[in-house]
């Protein structure tokens, strides 16, 4: 029976708030984190920031409400930044989990994002060649999830969760209900269970 | 400036392409030469009311945040104007009241909004694929500098910023059918944002369509600024006199 549900955060990632909490106590450092802001406060994200283990931050708006751990770090030269567009990262995401190595795009053109990198005209538009973004592991949250690891996501919770998902190798979720296999409506599921490998089940409420 | 305490919302427009007269009082854009005026500039509510008015019934609006975040207060409620978010809304209402507010449901700024009965979430690469793929009919972003070439900077002040956040502003300016930005006329120093060419980081090439600023609202045309509409009191004159690249009037 597949049964990709795990018991505790630990397990999860043996492999968001509560699973970088997971990964804080697990330890991987030197690591190269890709999301669309770089941390608010002084936990979850920032706290991992803080505590030395990551290496590069790949996102487009590090300067989110109170970036405060962040801003010491880049100011000391203590972290690398890479700066995407919002658009591009994304679609940067989609690529890896496509199967697409690279893709053109209008954006960032005739901008210092572009330099360096390879340009051409198409139609008469000119466009930059950008990479796909694959990653090791995606740690995603989803509202509903089921055994085989079908998800849905809640109103604009979904964001960047399910290019993420299918864009890494090893995708962890946590789940705020859980659906009997088969409850969740087919024609609704975001994002199919083939692209997720282990569930953790982390109620905390309906707002 | 002089201060005279006008605190009427608008302009009215007397060149192509407008909306028809305002509700207040408005100068045109020839006329009243050399008179000196006195003249209020508008506050940033009522830049936001004035561009509000042009955005026509049945568009898919993406609001930059600061100023055009506002604009959607300013669209009458009998005008459908479909918002879009870049985190994955499309029909994008007002905040809600304390008791209604949802932490689900927040816009791209992370504040928290609502949904209209029509509205539709999809994931962040499907959101930016509407915007890349130009199907937003109009983005409204706000802006350091644009060039009479509709070149638009407006997320770095300069190449040693520490860290420059950019977002979706370079995936909006590129990807939108329209782009319009709306900006306070000068800096607090009084330097002209309206420039023959960008002095800060450019954000996109060439694709700002109209401005609409506390002074002015102006197309950016194949021969540069073209001025359709300006405040009441201000002259041409004094209009070129703030800014810095060549203006023309409609």
């Amino acid at each position: 029976m597949i049964d990709k549900f795990v018991r505790s955060a630990a397990e999860a990632l043996a492999g968001s708030a509560v699973l970088i909490d997971a990964l804080i106590e697990q330890g991987a450092s030197d690591l190269v984190i890709v999301s669309n802001n770089a941390g608010t406060g002084r936990t979850g994200l920032a706290r991992l920031l803080e505590l030395r283990r990551v290496r590069k931050i790949v996102c487009s708006f590090p300067r989110t409400s109170d970036p405060v751990v962040f801003e010491e770090l880049f100011q000391a030269g203590l972290i690398e930044l890479e700066i995407v567009p919002q658009g591009t990262l994304a679609e940067r995401l989609r690529a890896a989990g496509a199967g697409i190595p690279a893709f053109y795009t209008q954006t960032a053109y005739g901008t210092r994002l572009a330099e360096g990198k390879e340009t051409r005209a198409f139609d008469g538009r000119h466009y930059v060649m950008e990479r796909a973004l694959p990653g090791d592991v995606a740690l995603v949250e989803a509202w509903r999830a089921d055994r085989w690891g079908n998800l849905t996501y809640r109103e604009s919770g979904r964001n960047f969760n399910p290019v993420m998902a299918a864009a890494a190798t090893l995708t962890i979720v946590q789940t705020q209900h859980v659906s009997e296999l088969g409850a969740l409506d087919p024609e609704a599921i975001v994002t199919p269970g083939l692209y997720v490998d282990r569930v953790l089940h982390v109620p905390y409420g309906d707002p | 400036m002089n201060e005279t305490g006008m605190s009427e919302t608008g302009m009215s427009r007397t060149g192509p392409g407008g909306t028809g007269p305002g509700k207040t009082g408005m100068s045109g854009t020839g006329g009243s030469a050399g008179a000196a005026a006195a003249f209020t500039p508008l506050k940033r509510a009522e830049m936001a009311a004035r561009a509000a008015r042009d955005v026509p019934e049945g568009w898919y609006v993406n609001l930059g945040i600061g100023i055009p975040t506002l604009m959607a207060n300013y669209v009458p409620a009998e005008r459908e104007v479909v918002f879009h978010s870049e985190n994955g809304i499309l029909g994008m209402g007002p905040e809600p009241p304390p008791e209604r507010i949802d932490r689900w449901l927040v816009n791209a700024g992370k504040q928290y909004v609502t949904l209209k009965p029509g509205g539709a979430y999809f994931h962040h690469a499907d959101s930016f694929a509407m915007i890349r793929g130009g199907h937003l009919d109009l983005c409204v972003l706000g802006a350091f500098q644009v060039a009479e070439t509709g070149d638009i900077a407006n997320w770095a002040t300069s190449d040693a910023d520490a860290a420059p956040a950019v977002g979706g502003a370079m995936d909006l300016c590129v990807g939108a059918r329209n782009l319009w930005v709306v900006m306070e006329h000068t800096t607090k120093s009084g330097e002209s944002r309206l420039v023959r060419k960008c002095s800060y980081p450019l954000t996109a090439l060439g694709c700002v369509k109209r401005i609409y600023t506390n002074l002015a609202v102006l197309e950016v045309t194949p021969d540069g600024f073209l001025v359709t509409e300006m405040i009441p009191g201000l002259s041409f004159e004094d209009l070129q006199a703030r800014t810095e690249a060549p203006l023309r009037r409609a």
